[in-house]
């Protein structure tokens, strides 16, 4: 790429942040955050012209926000303990700029911590089930599940939410 | 400073701290190929932008930051971010300058987005001195070239770093002051407040 990377931090900098916030809690989302793109920063001049600068920097996001589970997993700290839900008040208090999906991001966030997780992971971060289920905890047949579960939870709220505005 | 993120509110200025952050891991990283500010000046919005050893660019904005950083990114690295402590020393130089306390900058400056006999024409410059001026022809004589009097012209509207290599300075023969990157009326202003801040700067104000 040869466009200025300050120009990439300004357009995705809000959604990079939802989608560590959507899986980690402060202060965690704000390093995974700051690696991200220190990462990108780096690969930026070799990145090809070609290539879907979102969509990148997400993949890029979800392997630091994997990383960080994974930190914690060797620390021992269960991903899902609920004394550690960073769920619904991290990411409704994350609204970001662009306000772009803003009600998704609130669906989401309002899910369950392990629907939350397996959807953001999945769905989002395009890692598949069975690392899902290595990073959560439980089968892969589980997180498989929870993903499910999740979606659907979302088509209702998600739905619901943008009929009621009346904006689809 | 001014970090125009296209946003407000909590969340803006959370994105600016992550953002500051950011800078300072890379500049320590040594991934901070080119930093940039924009701030207000006499002459207008000025971007000024610098790698790791000197002052790249200096632009107005009638010339387009957006072009500018372009520009940048594509000739010198795409690793380019807003902000940092870099530009520190020669923001407080312009500072310095504008208000007369100034008359000669001594922050390194890199020259590598100029070339040949425009480079050789930026590189001369800075001999005349504040307060003065040189037509173009004077200055195609003092590099060597007398003819060349409209490729000084060219090299003085392609100067990469305006103010601080005083290419408004140059003027035509019959004195007038001539074009000029930022506009004339900034050109004009320039060659006025070196005129007028003279006394002060060296402490013997009479008239």
């Amino acid at each position: 790429m040869t466009g200025p990377f300050e120009d990439v931090v300004r357009e995705h900098g809000g959604t990079v942040l939802r989608v560590c916030r959507a899986v980690l809690g402060a202060p965690d989302a704000d390093d995974a955050w700051s690696e991200t793109f220190l990462s990108a920063l780096r690969a930026w001049p070799t990145l090809p012209a070609d290539v879907n600068v979102e969509a990148w920097l997400v993949t890029v996001a979800r392997r630091k926000v994997v990383d960080e589970l994974r930190r914690r997993g060797r620390h021992a700290l269960p991903v899902d303990d609920p004394g550690t839900v960073h769920g619904a008040p991290l990411v409704g208090a994350a609204p970001g700029p662009g306000e772009r999906d803003l009600d998704l991001w609130r669906a989401v966030g309002a899910l369950p911590d392990k629907q939350r997780r397996a959807v953001v992971l999945h769905h989002l971060g395009g890692l598949p089930y069975p690392e899902v289920a290595a990073l959560l905890g439980g089968t892969h047949a589980a997180a498989r599940r929870a993903g499910a579960d999740g979606v659907a939870a979302l088509r209702l709220t998600y739905g619901r939410t943008h009929h009621e505005e009346g904006t689809s | 400073m001014t970090t125009t993120h296209r946003t407000d509110g909590a969340a803006a200025e959370h994105l600016g701290t992550l953002h500051d952050r950011l800078v300072a891991r890379a500049q320590a990283d040594g991934l901070l190929d080119v930093t940039y500010r924009v701030v207000d000046s006499p002459v207008g919005r000025l971007l000024v932008a610098a790698g790791e050893s000197g002052v790249l660019r200096v632009a107005f904005e009638v010339q387009g930051h957006a072009d500018a950083l372009a520009d940048l990114a594509a000739r010198v690295s795409p690793r380019v971010l807003e902000g940092g402590s870099r530009l520190d020393p020669v923001l407080r130089e312009l500072d310095e300058y504008f208000t007369g306390a100034r008359r000669a900058f001594d922050v390194p400056v890199d020259l590598r987005l100029t070339k040949g006999f425009r480079r050789a024409v930026v590189a001369a410059l800075p001999q005349v001195g504040y307060g003065a001026t040189a037509s173009y022809a004077q200055v195609a004589a003092a590099t060597g070239r007398p003819t060349a009097v409209r490729a000084v012209g060219t090299a003085c509207a392609l100067n990469p770093v305006p103010v601080l290599v005083p290419c408004h300075r140059v003027v035509r023969s019959d004195g007038t002051p001539g074009r000029y990157a930022g506009g004339e009326h900034a050109k004009c202003l320039l060659l006025d407040l070196e005129r007028t801040t003279r006394p002060l700067a060296t402490g013997a104000r009479q008239a």
